[in-house]
């Protein structure tokens, strides 16, 4: 479901005297349907750089990024948007919304954005935000002032709430409670055996045990230069 | 499938003063599009050049009309390019009060636009006019009000009801949430977001706040000197900028 080759990313710093800073070389994994890949690899090592470049934020310098039928590195805005809207869904460790929209609504956003009526997205919004123990008097107010925790189950709603084929999770489990994190593992769980493809980052290692089935260094991926 | 508006070319000239150079760009249904840049980069004469208010020196502006399937809007005639202004495209102004006829009430604006493509039953006009002061959240008691009662916030969202009323397809806004304060903003961008998703519309959006961009726009054009210096993905430009003058204004933005 996504396969990853000779990708290569670099960064040119136009206002720092031009400085180009190669940053990964011969990036190379799949994810297979059902199947759950562990990026590991030390803070600064390139992780959430290769999540990026799947996601389609990050320009990947050369090489191939297939999600589904689509090479991201190669595609069209439009085509990007639309794989993000059906088959690619992702978890990010920072939530940006409209400030003052209800969480609900942020949450139901994917599935209304896709074309389900108001009422049914609402309703699975309402339930997967129980199900993740976000306390009911918090669903009508913007998540924007929520604590940590709190915005990160918000983050995860709106990542588990379509059963997107390919899913992003960036430290899904961080900063959650022994409670959550078991919701959020089986969340996980379930995603892969719907034939979810899932490529996440899990500092937590007793999380990345249970649910990965096999692991990635990106350390593989570094630039080896003189 | 057809882009609802195909750009080609597009140049504005101000005697020797360039306004825009050669702009080419595609926007497909149900898409957003996104242009920042500085005062004097050229991005509101696009505007103008695109919204039929102001004739490019060259270039088409080629739109995929309800009828006649793409044609040329530039080479297009006045009257028929009106009606489009009329029927399928909608302009909201920065300042609102450039948008509305104060003299005239709050459903008066509204039920004016609708008149105007041929409406004539007052009971439909007026009940249409209170259904869209509803939708954009101001009290339908306030409908024989005046806008000029009106706060900014509600003046602004008054222009968005009238020129939403009769299903426009093209939205063009020129910074729509420039003058307003903070809180109104978020409310207006919400309010944005949630029309262009029912009523599928796509939308030009012009304005120098990137926040607002990325919460809003699918796509972004980044412009300098009248010309287009980066496009692409909202979030690939402002995450992972390529160009120097984007990397310069992403960079300045004060974080809060």
């Amino acid at each position: 479901m996504i396969e990853i080759a000779s990708l290569a990313k670099t960064f040119t710093l136009h206002n720092q005297g031009g400085a180009v800073i190669e940053v990964m070389r011969d990036a190379a994994l799949s994810v297979a349907p059902g199947e759950c890949v562990g990026l590991t690899g030390a803070s600064g090592a390139g992780k959430s750089t290769l999540m990026r470049m799947v996601w389609g934020n990050y320009i990947a310098a050369s090489g191939s990024i297939r999600v589904g039928d689509l090479d991201v590195a190669r595609a069209l805005p439009r085509e990007i948007i639309a794989l993000r809207r059906r088959t690619l869904g992702y978890v990010s460790q920072f939530l940006r919304v409209v400030p003052r929209v209800p969480t609900v609504d942020v949450v139901a956003e994917p599935l209304l954005t896709l074309g389900m009526a108001d009422d049914e997205a609402h309703a699975r919004a309402r339930a997967l935000l129980a199900r993740l123990n976000l306390p009911e008097r918090l669903w009508s107010l913007s998540p924007t002032t929520f604590s940590g925790g709190e915005q990160q189950r918000v983050n995860i709603a709106r990542g588990f709430i379509h059963p997107w084929p390919a899913l992003l999770l960036d430290e899904p489990t961080a900063s959650l409670d022994t409670m959550n994190r078991e919701v959020v593992l089986r969340l996980i769980e379930e995603a892969k055996k719907g034939g979810a493809a899932v490529l996440g980052i899990f500092h937590d290692e007793a999380a990345r045990a249970r649910v990965c089935d096999r692991l990635v260094d990106v350390a593989a991926f570094a630039p080896r230069n003189p | 499938m057809t882009p609802l508006l195909s750009v080609q070319g597009v140049t504005k000239r101000y005697g020797r003063h360039v306004g825009c150079l050669d702009i080419s760009f595609d926007l497909w249904p149900g898409e957003v599009m996104g242009i920042v840049g500085e005062s004097g980069s050229g991005k509101s004469t696009l505007l103008n050049c695109l919204a039929g208010n102001m004739v490019p020196d060259a270039g088409e502006v080629i739109f995929d009309t309800r009828a006649d399937g793409p044609l040329d809007t530039v080479a297009m005639s006045e009257p028929a390019r009106r009606m489009l202004s009329r029927t399928d495209w909608a302009f909201v102004h920065q300042n609102a009060r450039d948008g509305l006829r104060l003299g005239v009430s709050a459903g008066g604006n509204v039920g004016e636009r609708l008149m105007a493509v041929g409406a004539r039953h007052y009971g439909q006009i007026r009940a249409a006019a209170g259904d869209w002061l509803a939708r954009v959240e101001i009290d339908p008691t306030r409908i024989d009000d005046r806008p000029s009662t009106f706060s900014g916030g509600m003046q602004q969202r008054l222009q968005i009801a009238r020129n939403l009323v009769t299903g426009p397809r093209l939205v063009f806004m020129d910074e729509p949430t420039g003058g307003l304060d903070v809180s109104v903003q978020a409310r207006l961008l919400d309010l944005l977001r949630g029309l262009v998703r029912r009523m599928g519309l796509s939308a030009v959006i012009v304005t120098h706040d990137l926040a607002v961009v990325r919460l809003l726009a699918d796509r972004l054009m980044v412009m300098k000197d009248g010309r287009v210096v980066e496009s692409g993905l909202t979030d690939q430009v402002l995450d992972d900028p390529q160009h120097r003058y984007t990397q310069l204004l992403v960079s300045s933005v004060l974080q809060v």
